[in-house]
């Protein structure tokens, strides 16, 4: 069963094949069994699951229909869950029980989703391999030498090992796509603004969107339909109606134009992944596509540039984290500055850290304009080059991450090396576009990821040429060893 | 950056960082300040400063009071309450 999509699980529901309460309990066992090894949860639901799938069981028994009514999903530990621990993947959030859920919860919930669990995560979102979570790494279930990427490692992994059939997830930097490229899995990052933050733990506020991770661009397509909305709640999401993401995915790709940027095909891409990437773009053009060679000339500064921006706004937005409110507090403070310093000191790690204080100097009196305002600058750089790419093309296509799955340890103690594992994605947070992270081969047994860009609401563009290469292509359904080694 | 450089950040930042780690994170974070200096070279001139990506402006909505009152619900979660109130522990003399 765990080999099931979303659709499949969906339609089983549906032709009472099986219940929710039966296809969310082998999810459960599944998790209770095999997550010793990747550690991809943080919190288990099993009971809240239950009770859920109980109340979705009897929907479907009075009628009721619904892309995802009875089906198990997975949350990142970053959204606010009513009743159930939120840490973010942090100490300083270990104690945190949110008495409200975030929009994005409350609207899978509105369309019958259960919810497993809460998934394992780099601290606040901050890190490329989920080596900086308070709660331990997560294995990649391809290699368990491996990382999983971050920030959303346990969502990714736990698709991989098919644990749950679909996971909520976030992108600051990348924080979706890599992860579900070094996994092998289906992640969609959505235009900044389409998906409400409200209730998701803030990290960099113009940059964190949340968005899908699932085996397939059909299951994305069916969780977007369910998590996209128009929020009055967040002030920076975007008005725009919501498309039906399923209707368009059979839609014919031929004709359409591929921009292929030659800054995404440079020194420090490793050649497993160039040839697993060209070799899908060659796909892409058997099924009628045209490629273009494109220029993006700012590509190199988009890491510069988000090492300043993304700091800055984590060191105003972790500010809130002060031992009085809620979360961490130390024992025994001296007085109100040291209950600040030590409760800050004591609940953050060291990744956290860092980035507070490279935010605290760019922001400071004197840096402000040479770091801050540059960077600010040099975005809208990176936006204009986007802008001028998507007056010819119609997607953007390159490798997600520089290199497949890297061992623990080989990048954690130099920031600079692993922050460069976001160099292909960083750019489109940047700009607020949509992008995507789809299978697309192996290389040393690991997954390549190809990426794809699309324009800004152009989501079902994009879950469109990514359904039809899964249609041609089996990538996306190949499943590490410990999966397989696993009875059905 | 040096260890100096941390401890009068540490303090604007009001983040206690251990004396042990401060040549170690003053390294770590000049990596980064040279990581980040590349921006210095791109020419900017004329280029107006992007905050949001897609240069939208902040939505008001009238003020008026739209959340009823979940005192009750909030402070289940809350360490200490008395008669509706926090309590915290005291840090002013």
């Amino acid at each position: 069963m765990h080999n099931l999509t979303i659709a499949e699980i969906s339609k089983k529901l549906q032709d009472k094949e099986f219940s929710s309460t039966e296809i969310t309990q082998y999810f459960l066992d599944r998790i209770n069994n095999l997550d010793k090894t990747l550690n991809s949860f943080i919190t288990i639901n099993d009971e809240a699951a239950l009770a859920q799938a109980a109340a979705a069981d009897q929907k479907l028994a009075a009628g009721e229909t619904g892309a995802l009514l009875g089906v198990p999903i997975a949350h990142k530990d970053i959204f606010c869950t009513n009743g159930i621990r939120t840490s973010c993947g942090s100490k300083m959030l270990d104690n945190f029980v949110p008495p409200y859920d975030a929009t994005v919860v409350e609207n899978f919930a509105n369309a019958g989703a259960v919810s497993l669990g809460k998934t394992n995560m780099d601290e606040f979102a901050m890190g490329s391999s989920n080596e900086t979570s308070y709660y331990g790494p997560v294995k990649n279930p391809w290699d368990t030498n491996c990382v999983p990427g971050g920030s959303s490692g346990g969502s990714a992994a736990c698709i991989a090992a098919r644990l749950a059939p679909g996971a909520t997830a976030t992108d600051t930097g990348g924080s979706i796509r890599q992860p579900a490229s070094l996994c092998g899995i289906t992640g969609l990052k959505p235009t900044y603004g389409r998906v409400s933050r409200w209730g998701m733990i803030a990290f960099a506020s113009s940059l964190d969107q949340g968005g899908t991770m699932t085996r397939t661009a059909e299951d994305s397509a069916i969780m977007l339909n369910a998590m996209a909305s128009f929020d009055a709640k967040d002030s920076t999401c975007i008005d725009e109606p919501v498309p039906d993401y399923t209707a368009t995915l059979a839609n014919s790709i031929a004709g359409k134009t591929i921009g292929v940027p030659k800054e995404y095909f440079g020194e420090g891409l490793s050649s497993g992944t160039q040839q697993a990437v060209e070799a899908a773009i060659k796909q892409y053009e058997s099924m009628g596509a045209k490629v273009k060679s494109i220029s993006l000339p700012h590509t190199h500064l988009a890491v510069p540039a988000y090492y300043v921006i993304a700091p800055a706004e984590c060191s105003a937005n972790l500010s809130r984290f002060d031992g009085v409110r809620y979360g961490h507090r130390c024992a025994d403070p001296k007085d109100l500055e040291d209950m600040y310093k030590r409760s800050r000191g004591e609940g953050f790690g060291n990744e956290v850290k860092r980035r507070i204080l490279v935010g605290t100097y760019a922001l400071s009196a004197g840096y402000y304009d040479a770091y801050y305002r540059k960077a600010m600058r040099v975005r809208r750089l990176i936006k204009q080059d986007f802008i001028d790419a998507f007056k010819e093309v119609d997607v953007i296509m390159g490798p997600t991450s520089p290199s497949p799955a890297f061992e623990f340890g080989a990048k954690s103690s130099d920031p600079v090396a692993m922050y460069l594992e976001d160099i292909y994605t960083i750019a489109t947070n940047l700009a607020g576009l949509p992008g995507m992270s789809i299978p697309c081969g192996l290389a040393d047994n690991k997954p390549v990821g190809l990426q794809l860009i699309g324009n800004v609401f152009s989501e079902a563009a994009l879950l469109n040429f990514a359904h039809q290469y899964q249609l041609e292509t089996n990538f996306h359904t190949l499943a590490p060893a410990m999966v397989n080694g696993e009875a059905n | 950056m040096n260890p100096s450089d941390i401890e009068k950040l540490s303090n604007l930042a009001r983040l206690h960082v251990d004396q042990a780690t401060l040549e170690e994170t003053a390294k770590s974070i000049t990596d980064v300040i040279n990581l980040v200096d590349q921006l210095q070279a791109a020419d900017t001139d004329g280029v107006a400063p992007m905050a949001h990506p897609l240069d939208a402006v902040q939505r008001l909505r009238a003020d008026e009071i739209t959340e009823g009152n979940q005192r009750e619900k909030f402070q289940a979660i809350a360490p200490a309450t008395e008669d509706g109130l926090y309590l915290v522990p005291k840090v002013i003399d």
